[in-house]
């Protein structure tokens, strides 16, 4: 056994350069994959269903073809038989509206059409008592009901904590795996380091109970100091997430340093590496950290280099893009454009741009008509993707 | 030698309290570059070299060299729509990082302090960009 050990220990690095040149040759491959699919940009048109929104973050589309929007400024918008009402849904409480916080996400409870309860996510700002830095801010979740133009019902699920002063890396997606749980998903505010620290929310995925309550079988619940809300670690700023329409899985894609920007699957409390592994570098050209993989550290199912500083995705699973069901569709903000990845088992064997120069992408969804829907911060509009015939 | 401590001590006691517009301004800077690398240093990058044709650079920026109003209007207000920096055309969206007056003077003196640019040693103040305002 001893032996053995040694020997392990001996090759141990051999395979691991070996295994990393590998992943490296595998994640960097690019649009180049075999089998180009038959359904093109070409196929597909492009209709503005919402206007003159300002700054707007996510939607969520409800079944009888309304959409409601939040925009970052603190605002809940309507667009009610394809316009946007003037007057803003009444409800949302006070937001903190600075740097990259806000008003943030929104998605309907998957049994919406029953029980009508819609989750949002937002910046909020410290409030007495709280841990953290007095002027400072962090995310936090709520859900209520949509009655007329008012939000009723209104419950506070969960803050994340501590507040912090900064700016940057709010996270705010939100998400249901369809058996009673929610994930939230929260960047580390600036603070790289407590990603790795697990008696702090930043740069978590949270699980909790639909009405906000902890689950007892949470993978931290049991370790001393850790928060029991936590389900995975070591993520910077997490701006997409989605289940797996087949496994169940979470997926998550997250703004990287430079050069870092990473589409990862996410399982129960693994660690995601952030500040302790990165493809990227620190925008002050300075390293990070030299290691791009290490044991007991997850790795990405593909990166991003350069960075395209991704917001909002989707899995399509409607027969209207049929050729592309069980992929992902990615919006980018930084390149104002979306990124159809091949999906193969958890493998990204294909990715190519579509609808170059779109806007700044903020959300992607799929609708109940099965097409897929994507908000555009800079023009302010909502615009629906479909096929041509 | 103990004069020359006593001396050396004196200029740093006068400086301290004394401040002249350069210490103002070097202290500016400073601030600054906190304030830029927490908001603007993603997009526009470490070295104000931005990225070719999707976010325009600042350092040796035509745009924002040439007027500073332009970047303080910027950074107060947000920026949308189709500008030209250096000869290529942009057409992005700055979200307004809504930071306060005193954090955009400071900023602004430091991108006009660095990679190459220089404001010449004046200094962009909290009241200047106070009174900027937006024009639709």
């Amino acid at each position: 056994m001893n032996k053995n050990s040694s020997v392990f220990k001996k090759y141990l690095p051999l395979a691991l350069g070996g295994m990393l040149l590998t992943a490296s040759v595998g994640l960097m491959s690019y649009n180049n994959g075999p089998g180009k699919s038959l359904l093109a940009e070409s196929d597909l048109k492009v209709d503005t269903v919402a206007t003159g929104l300002t700054m707007p973050w996510a939607s969520a589309l409800l079944p009888n073809g309304d959409i409601l929007v939040t925009e970052r400024g603190g605002k809940l918008r309507l667009v009610s038989k394809g316009k946007l009402d003037a007057t803003p849904v009444a409800g949302i409480p006070e937001v903190w509206y600075k740097g990259q916080g806000g008003l943030l996400d929104i998605a309907l409870h998957p049994d919406y059409k029953t029980n009508g309860w819609i989750y949002i996510s937002y910046s909020s700002p410290k409030k007495d008592g709280e841990e953290g830095d007095d002027g400072g801010a962090n995310t936090a979740l709520m859900r209520a009901k949509l009655k007329g133009k008012e939000l009723t019902d209104i419950q506070h699920l969960f803050k994340a904590l501590p507040n912090v002063k900064g700016n940057v890396h709010f996270g705010g997606r939100i998400v249901f795996d369809k058996k009673g749980y929610v994930f939230l998903s929260l960047g580390e505010r600036g603070q790289k380091e407590n990603s790795q620290n697990l008696s702090k929310d930043q740069g978590k995925v949270v699980r909790l109970f639909e009405d906000g309550k902890i689950p007892t079988d949470n993978p931290f619940v049991k370790t001393a100091g850790a928060k029991p809300e936590i389900w995975t670690y070591g993520h910077r700023n997490p701006q997409g997430m989605v289940i797996h329409p087949t496994t169940g899985v979470i997926w998550e894609h997250e703004h990287g340093p430079q050069g870092g920007d990473e589409l990862n699957i996410v399982e129960k409390g693994k660690n995601y590496g952030w500040p302790l592994i990165t493809y990227g570098i620190d925008y002050d050209n300075s390293i990070i950290s030299k290691d791009t993989a290490k044991a007991g550290l997850e790795q990405p199912v593909i990166f991003w280099r350069p960075s395209i500083a991704p917001c909002g995705m989707t899995f399509v699973t409607s027969d209207k893009f049929k050729d592309w069901k069980g992929d992902l569709i990615v919006g980018s903000l930084k390149f104002m454009q979306l990124q159809h990845l091949t999906v193969k088992g958890n493998k990204v064997t294909k990715r190519e741009v579509i609808f170059d120069k779109i806007g700044r992408v903020r959300d992607v969804r799929q609708g109940w008509d099965g097409n897929i829907y994507v908000v555009l911060e800079n023009s302010g509009k909502v615009v629906r993707i479909s096929p041509k015939s | 030698m103990k004069l020359i401590l006593v001396l050396l001590s004196g200029i740093v006691f006068c400086s301290a309290v004394f401040p002249t517009q350069d210490d103002e301004l070097a202290k500016s800077i400073e601030r600054g570059k906190m304030v830029y690398s927490e908001n603007c240093i993603s997009c526009h990058m470490g070295t104000g070299e931005g990225v070719t044709a999707t976010f325009p650079p600042l350092a040796k920026s035509d745009y924002f060299m040439e007027n500073p109003e332009n970047g303080i209007k910027a950074v107060k207000f947000g920026l949308m729509g189709k500008i030209k920096v250096n000869g290529v055309e942009y057409d992005n969206m700055m979200p307004s990082p809504g930071l306060g007056n005193d954090e955009i003077a400071d900023v602004m003196n430091y991108i006009m302090n660095s990679w190459g640019n220089s404001s010449e040693k004046k200094m962009i103040t909290e009241k200047m960009v106070e009174a900027v305002e937006e024009k639709k």
